[in-house]
């Protein structure tokens, strides 16, 4: 069973020990280390006991420490060098070049999305005129056919007014015609009247003023 | 019985030696530098990080896959955290920051296999990774303001008696911070991995006592999984506070005047 222990730890080497210890650097397990206490490896969470009985914590062992550090500066130092230098640059040239190409392309939609606007708008733009013309030209329409309306209406109007009173003026002629064969009738009847009652011949003219004089009466 | 040893899993051992400077010779004497068990992982912690993410951008595509999306919601995920504590202008640590948080991620995980060492679990490393923070916060803070840093130990609008006490406290509170950062990290992961072991052990110390102890073993096999679902919890966890904490230092150093 090997029981590593330290040599500069252990003061007295024993005899058994003493060769290796010479030729072996500390740290080494020794063969057959001196003070090994089973009953301290049963409870070995007492610092040290249970791996020798010089009581240095390996942890605490000062020995140790011009190799840890040396190596930790190496390793640290390369490590730094290494990340610094190689691999993360890599990583985030990958990362920065994701988001340049997440940013152009969103931009590539926001630019599309911009030209569809600008297009829907357009058309929208382009049925409102289309609409107000169609409007326009509707009312126009509806205009001019109520102005060709009206007109005709007139003249057919003015048209129908001559006629009335040209038909007026003929039957106020006619009216008149017929009123002056009245009186000549009157006169003829009163003549004729005269003659039959009274046996008398009258003349023409005195009938015709009778009626006359009994027609204003 | 080492296979039970809660603190046997902590032992740093030499893969091979590479120098000792100093010392007589003998053992424990100088600074001796060696290639570790805790070295291989930290090695392994950066290959494993760099191949990650090299081999999961490698494909480069606009509609990621599952690989890729992982590594950009971690790159995302530290970004975001650092811009939201330390500004724009904190961006420029971004690398520092999340080589922080991936190291001590990828660390604690680490830990999480067996017979796997986890370098995150001593005071050391964390203690220097903590200074590195505070000596950036530092040394960026007083090139970047100058004198104006100092700002950051006497916020504006307190009247001058009241100074004398919040000074002090701002110091000793910019001064603890290596401290608790380092100390936090360590200890939930030394303890979190001590638990485990424990508990699995007593499944392993009870399975060897026949069968009654199989029925024993049956607790703290279910608390073994139990912890071992909150030790990955905690891995994770204690590496993002681990990046929050230096975000918001950071922020200190970039925006002294509070």
């Amino acid at each position: 069973m090997a029981t590593p222990a330290f040599a500069q730890e252990a003061e007295t080497p024993s005899e058994q020990n003493l060769d290796t210890v010479i030729d072996v650097p500390h740290g080494e397990p020794i063969e057959g280390a001196t003070g090994h206490d089973p009953a301290a490896e049963q409870h070995g969470t007492e610092v040290g006991a249970g791996e020798h009985d010089t009581g240095v914590f390996p942890p605490f062992d000062p020995a140790t420490f011009p190799s840890q550090l040396l190596w930790l500066a190496i390793t640290f130092a390369a490590l730094y060098l290494l990340m610094s230098k190689l691999a993360l640059p890599r990583v985030g040239s990958i990362i920065a070049e994701r988001k340049a190409r997440l940013d152009a392309d969103l931009a590539a939609a926001d630019a599309s999305r911009q030209k569809t606007d600008a297009a829907i708008a357009a058309y929208e733009a382009a049925l409102a005129a289309a609409k107000s013309k169609a409007q326009g030209i509707a009312t126009e329409t509806r205009e001019s056919i109520q102005v060709e309306l009206a007109a005709k209406r007139q003249a057919v109007e003015t048209d129908l007014a001559g006629r009335m009173s040209a038909a007026e003026s003929r039957i106020a002629q006619t009216k008149a015609a017929a009123l002056t064969q009245v009186d000549e009738i009157a006169a003829t009847t009163a003549q004729t009247i005269v003659a039959q009652l009274v046996g008398e011949v009258v003349s023409p003219d005195s009938v015709r003023a009778a009626v006359a004089k009994v027609g204003k009466e | 019985m080492a296979g039970t040893d809660p603190i046997h899993q902590f032992v740093i051992e030499d893969i091979f030696p590479i120098a000792t400077i100093g010392g007589d010779g003998t053992e424990g004497s100088g600074l001796h530098f060696a290639f570790t068990n805790s070295s291989l992982y930290m090695v392994l912690a950066v290959v494993v990080i760099t191949g990650f993410l090299l081999l999961a951008s490698s494909r480069r595509s606009i509609v990621p896959g599952r690989l890729q999306l992982l590594s950009e919601m971690l790159y995302e995920f530290i970004a975001n955290m650092l811009r939201s504590s330390a500004g724009t202008e904190g961006m420029k640590f971004f690398p520092f920051v999340f080589s922080l948080f991936a190291f001590v991620l990828v660390g604690n995980l680490f830990g999480m296999f067996p017979y796997a060492f986890t370098f995150t679990s001593h005071i050391i490393v964390t203690f220097a990774l903590a200074m590195l923070v505070i000596s950036v916060v530092f040394i960026y803070g007083v090139v970047r303001h100058g004198f104006k840093f100092f700002k950051l130990f006497a916020p504006a609008g307190i009247p001058t008696p009241i100074l004398f006490i919040v000074v002090p406290i701002e110091i000793v509170s910019f001064l603890s911070r290596p401290i608790s950062l380092s100390v936090r990290l360590f200890g939930n992961i030394l303890a979190g991995h001590i638990t485990l072991k424990v508990f699995t052990g007593f499944v392993v110390t009870l399975g060897a006592a026949g069968f009654l102890g199989w029925m024993g073993a049956i607790l703290p096999l279910f608390m073994g999984v139990a912890l071992t679902a909150l030790e990955f919890l905690v891995a994770a966890v204690q590496a993002y506070v681990f990046a929050v904490l230096t975000s918001m230092y950071l922020n200190d150093a970039v925006h002294p005047s509070h």
